[in-house]
């Protein structure tokens, strides 16, 4: 098996398990009717009772609990039709209730799965153990002042996922690809934006190690890591530091650590440290949450395609490979993009082709410039309309590419059928001009035609000279014909 | 007028919509009447300026045709109902100056109707205690002269540390204490296992607490939250029904308040008490139970037989239990609920050098020596190994509990009729100080009407062989606080006609 | 079931109310005595009852997902004991 880590006293399996908290996404927060938007002054969206003023009571807000139900559907997991929350009591300043409000005993979403893509071609499967909702804690800054930590809780009370997964992951690369994939249904389905810059949705990861066949060893949990990188540092650093202890005769405390990236290695968090009772009980301010099959089906009807049916939609439909398939569902933006202008105006377009263009030239100058590839200036309309122009004979793939930089920048917007006209851009299909051309440069480089006849390589040469002269604008498979014929190459 | 004070709520209601008094009036006798009672220690806080704009708001409403069902009668708030920009500490140290921004829902209710609020009631702290002696803001005196007390021994007493003077019940002493002073025409109050009713039973006053969800938790603060509920305390059954029909209602803003109209209570006084039938419970006959509430109760079910109603033997076998699993769920949840008192965002603050040592110093200070004791318990009995030993398993019991009446309910059963209290009020500083759990014995037949959800009513039945108040609790099927109307001015009627305490303490 | 002195101290710890150590016999005492008052509920037979979850039969109330509260920021504040540029202040927690 290529997941084992080699260690002195031979190979080790690492077993992984992850509690992902992914922030709802929803206008208001889960108990209370203030703003979830990000980046505000501190405490503005915060009410009375995410303050835990006296005598305040929490109403749930219902798009939340829809939130979770489709993501729960997107897991193809069992939903409970009847759930409860529970307060988890622990003291600590940005949690102002003294408790968080969440579901410990009956989650509102049970057992599913996630098939999880760790190369395009290659996959595996996550189990899902549960999905809860539960609020979120305020933030502290700790880096105002030297002897005072300053809370703000902006954040305190807004709706969180904890999605549960079995220990079934057995390498770093398997959890990361797990987090990817977990974060695309979730993108999908909209239920979070899965911005982990923004501390949206982050992990808790739980290491441990065994050898091959062995019982499950002590885990080790890694408390709120919030980027997909730093989840695979973490678990190889945690797993080679388990198995060093394991192999000097130690054994593995459970306990909760924190990952520090800048110095590539994993501490115990002593502050935690003090033996943790929660004190679990039922919240006696809620009611069980309860719905009904109708409640589920209509969110099941209104769910969008999933990232795994839409891939195979586009291998069968489209024929495209699994990989392309798979790059290109891997957000819905840009699937979406994908369908909107391979089937732009009704036509059928080279999916293949279309697929290119995204993939290649459109992605890149998107990534350069930070920008989604639907937000990069291009309509699927317009990138239709070029693919068009290729097709047609208009514009060769070569000019297209500077035309689709004009259009993704002096000019965006412009449509490119006209824009192509205007500047003189359209292929040269006339043979006479491209004869003319050719005879031009045959008689310019005599010598060389000379060599060409028994050195055939050197047609490119002589194409890419045509070409040069033609502006770009020959066609260039009708300047290979008549250069072939005209210095006897057929 | 002479005794504007002497008024009931609901005679103060006409004489208003009459002309023949002004709520200015009746609000200044109210004012004045507080200010010679401070001996009493009713009053945490009072709103004169307040209560005398309100007043004059009012009367010129009245004078319009515009007045709401409660406008112009002055009332007194127990500290628990958070009134915006005014005293609101539950009678605790660690909400030190607490002022809220914001209004209970309760008594925005009443403020719609119309109401004055002349200040806050004295309470025990968080409401735990059945004695008002917690309150952080010491203990209120009951306006009943202790057997055998000069009005100026009591007097004298008042100045002191109050021992020997009579408690008026707890938690909602405050409130009792100012009713049956006549310091205020009606006050609400708060009952999580008796503070309701122990008080208004103790002083001879009416106090219904309504079914569980009847009325708002918003903005109340809480103390164990699937037991705590508003209610009134009044002089007659009359006024007790005028104000719950403005406190109760639904609310969007609590998931546990109860989503239906709300009825005219007071059209429930008066109606035929006929064919009703009435359960006395066998199990609060209890062991070494005072005679003199035995014949009260005994006396009680004659009254309600005359009037027409049938009397039946019933059976609630699991009572017993009642207590024991109340001082677990009722310590657990408070436990949790009073976890936002932690110096951080309002309140009190004693620094302990790091914030765990922020912590257990402002409640160590914050909180008196009883609410420390149950919030300890509390943590206890939630931590793990002990949780499905002592919460689970009381809350079971409350579903047992809950099913003895369902039971009782189900046989045709209208109401049940019980003893309000094991005995008469007792003294200040006479229960409690070496056992915590003589006091927890004063809510034996209260804290069931709690634990199962339902609205029970105490109203006065009679004096005990001291001649102190004694009254008779009457328990009702879920929402219909209506029938308990009926039953209670029944009671009221039948019963020998208490006089009021004369003010010794002026 | 009592308690022991090491639990009063961990349940002092645990409720985050400062003991000092001549209260722990006391403390001890009073909470063993509410333990004993409520050791009679292990007698009762609970067997296949449901513990209460809603004490009245209610459906949860559920709100709609509408901005309707926050911007309040100086009512939040005004009650606090230390506040700087908007922020409650605590000592400083070490993580």
């Amino acid at each position: 098996m290529a997941n084992l880590i080699n260690g002195a006293t031979g190979d080790w399996e690492v077993v992984v398990g992850l509690e992902v908290h992914a922030q709802v996404t929803s206008k208001a927060k889960l108990f209370s009717g203030a703003s979830t938007a990000f980046g505000a002054e501190p405490n503005t969206h915060v009410s009375l009772v995410d303050a835990a003023m006296p005598g305040m009571l929490p109403v749930i807000n219902v798009e939340c609990v829809r939130q979770a139900v489709r993501t729960g559907l997107g897991l193809k997991a069992q939903i409970n039709k009847r759930s409860s929350f529970d307060r988890k009591n622990y003291f600590y300043p940005d949690l102002p209730q003294g408790y968080q409000i969440s579901q410990y005993k009956s989650p509102v979403v049970g057992e599913g799965e996630i098939q999880v893509d760790l190369t395009p071609e290659r996959s595996f499967r996550v189990g899902i153990e549960r999905l809860h909702l539960e609020q979120d804690a305020g933030k502290s800054l700790h880096d105002q002042s030297a002897t005072m930590s300053f809370v703000d809780l902006n954040r305190s009370g807004v709706a969180l996922m904890e999605i549960v997964s079995k220990p079934d992951m057995r390498s770093a690369e398997e959890a990361k690809a797990y987090v990817t994939k977990l974060r695309t249904i979730l993108r999908y389905i909209g239920s979070c934006d899965g911005d982990m810059e923004k501390g949206n949705l982050r992990a808790d990861v739980n290491v441990s190690v065994r050898k091959p066949g062995a019982p499950l060893g002590t885990r080790c949990e890694i408390k709120n890591v919030n980027s997909i990188r730093f989840i695979g540092q973490a678990i190889e650093v945690e797993a080679r530091r388990q198995i060093a202890i394991i192999e000097d005769g130690g054994v593995i405390e459970q306990e909760t650590r924190l990952y520090d990236p800048g110095r590539g290695e994993t501490r115990s968090m002593r502050s935690k440290e003090e033996a943790h009772d929660y004190r679990y009980f039922p919240d006696p301010d809620l009611l069980p949450l309860e719905f009904d099959d109708a409640f589920i089906d209509a969110l099941r009807a209104d769910l969008p395609e999933l990232p795994d049916d839409k891939k195979a939609r586009f291998m069968r439909d489209y024929g495209l490979s699994a990989y392309d398939s798979a790059i290109l569902c891997a957000e819905r933006e840009i699937a979406a993009y994908f369908e909107d202008t391979a089937r732009h105006g009704g036509q059928k377009r080279d999916a293949k082709i279309v697929a290119n263009w995204i993939m290649g030239d459109l992605s890149a100058f998107a990534n350069a410039n930070s920008l989604a590839v639907a937000d990069a200036g291009l309509s699927p309309a317009g990138l239709a309309t070029l693919v068009d122009l290729i097709g047609e004979g208009v514009i060769s793939g070569k000019i297209a590419k500077d035309v689709l930089l004009l259009l993704l920048g002096p000019e965006r917007g412009a449509d490119p059928r006209a824009l192509v006209q205007a500047r003189g851009l359209v292929q040269v299909n006339d043979t006479g001009a491209i004869e003319a051309a050719v005879d031009a440069v045959i008689a310019a480089n005599a010598d060389k035609a000379e060599q060409a006849r028994t050195k055939p390589g050197m047609l490119g040469w002589f194409v890419g000279q045509v070409m040069k002269t033609t502006g770009g604008k020959a066609n260039p498979q009708s300047v290979s014909d008549a250069l072939k014929r005209k210095l006897g190459l057929d | 007028m002479t005794n504007l004070t002497a008024l009931t709520l609901a005679d103060a209601r006409k004489a208003l919509r009459d002309k023949s008094i002004t709520s200015v009036e009746l609000t200044r006798a109210h004012l004045d009447a507080i200010e010679k009672a401070k001996g009493l220690n009713a009053f945490v806080a009072v709103t004169a300026e307040r209560a005398l704009r309100s007043a004059q708001a009012s009367d010129a409403r009245l004078a319009a045709g515009e007045a709401g069902p409660l406008e112009g009668l002055p009332l007194g708030i127990k500290d628990l109902y958070a009134t915006q920009g005014v005293h609101t500490q539950a009678c605790s140290h660690i909400l030190d100056k607490f002022k809220p921004a914001y209004e209970s829902t309760v008594t925005s209710h009443l403020w719609r109707d119309g109401a004055v609020m002349l200040g806050k009631l004295n309470m025990d702290e968080f409401a735990m205690g059945s004695s008002n002696e917690t309150s952080y803001y010491g203990p209120v005196a009951s306006p009943w002269l202790p057997p055998n007390w000069t009005p100026e021994h009591a007097k004298a007493a008042l100045t002191g540390d109050k021992k020997g003077l009579l408690t008026p019940g707890g938690s909602s002493g405050g409130s009792a204490c100012a009713v049956a002073a006549r310091l205020c025409l009606a006050a609400t109050a708060s009952d999580t296992g008796g503070s309701i009713r122990q008080p208004a039973a103790f002083t001879g006053t009416v106090g219904i607490k309504p079914t569980y969800g009847r009325c708002s938790r918003y903005g109340m603060v809480a103390f164990a939250s699937s037991l705590d509920q508003a209610g009134p305390i009044a002089r007659t059954t009359r006024d007790c029904a005028i104000m719950l029909r403005s406190m109760a209602g639904r609310d969007p803003k609590d998931s546990t308040c109860y989503d239906a109209p709300v009825p005219d209570y007071e059209a429930a006084i008066g109606r035929s008490v006929k064919g009703m039938t009435i359960g006395i419970p066998r199990e609060y006959r209890l062991d070494g139970m005072a005679g003199e509430i035995e014949a009260l109760w005994s006396e009680g079910a004659q009254w309600l037989k005359a009037a027409g109603a049938k009397i039946v033997d019933v059976s609630l076998p699991h009572t017993r239990h009642a207590l024991p699993a109340y001082y677990i769920v009722a310590p657990a949840e408070a436990s949790s609920n009073l976890a936002r008192y932690d110096g951080v965002r309002y309140g009190l603050r004693e620094d302990g050098g790091d914030i765990v040592g922020l912590y257990e110093q402002t409640r160590a200070k914050g909180f008196g020596a009883e609410v420390r004791r149950r919030l300890m318990i509390g943590t206890y009995v939630l931590s793990a190994g002990y949780y499905d030993a002592y919460y689970v398993r009381a809350q079971k019991i409350r579903t047992l509990i809950k099913r003895d009446f369902e039971t009782v309910f189900a046989a045709g059963v209208d109401a049940i009729l019980t003893p309000a209290t094991p005995s008469a009020a007792f003294g200040i500083g006479e229960k409690g100080s070496a056992d915590p759990v003589e006091m927890y014995l004063n809510d034996v037949f209260t804290v069931t009407v709690n634990m199962a959800g339902l609205p029970g009513l105490v109203a006065p039945a009679g004096l005990s062989a001291t001649g102190l108040p004694l009254g008779l609790q009457l328990i009702g099927r879920p929402f219909d606080e209506e029938t308990l109307f009926t039953l209670g001015a029944v009671i009221e009627q039948s019963a020998p006609k208490l006089k009021a305490p004369a003010p010794w303490w002026a | 079931m009592s308690v022991d002195q090491a639990t009063v101290r961990r349940i002092a710890r645990l409720a985050r109310i400062a003991v000092e150590e001549h209260e722990i016999p006391h403390l001890q005492g009073e909470i063993n005595a509410i333990l004993s008052f409520v050791e009679e509920l292990a007698s009762v037979d609970v067997e296949g009852v449901e513990p209460m979850t809603s004490v009245i039969p209610m459906k949860l109330p559920l709100r709609e997902d509408v901005v309707t509260d926050g911007e309040i920021a100086a009512k939040v504040l005004a009650n606090a004991p230390l506040t700087e540029n908007g922020f409650f202040l605590v000592p400083k927690v070490v993580e």
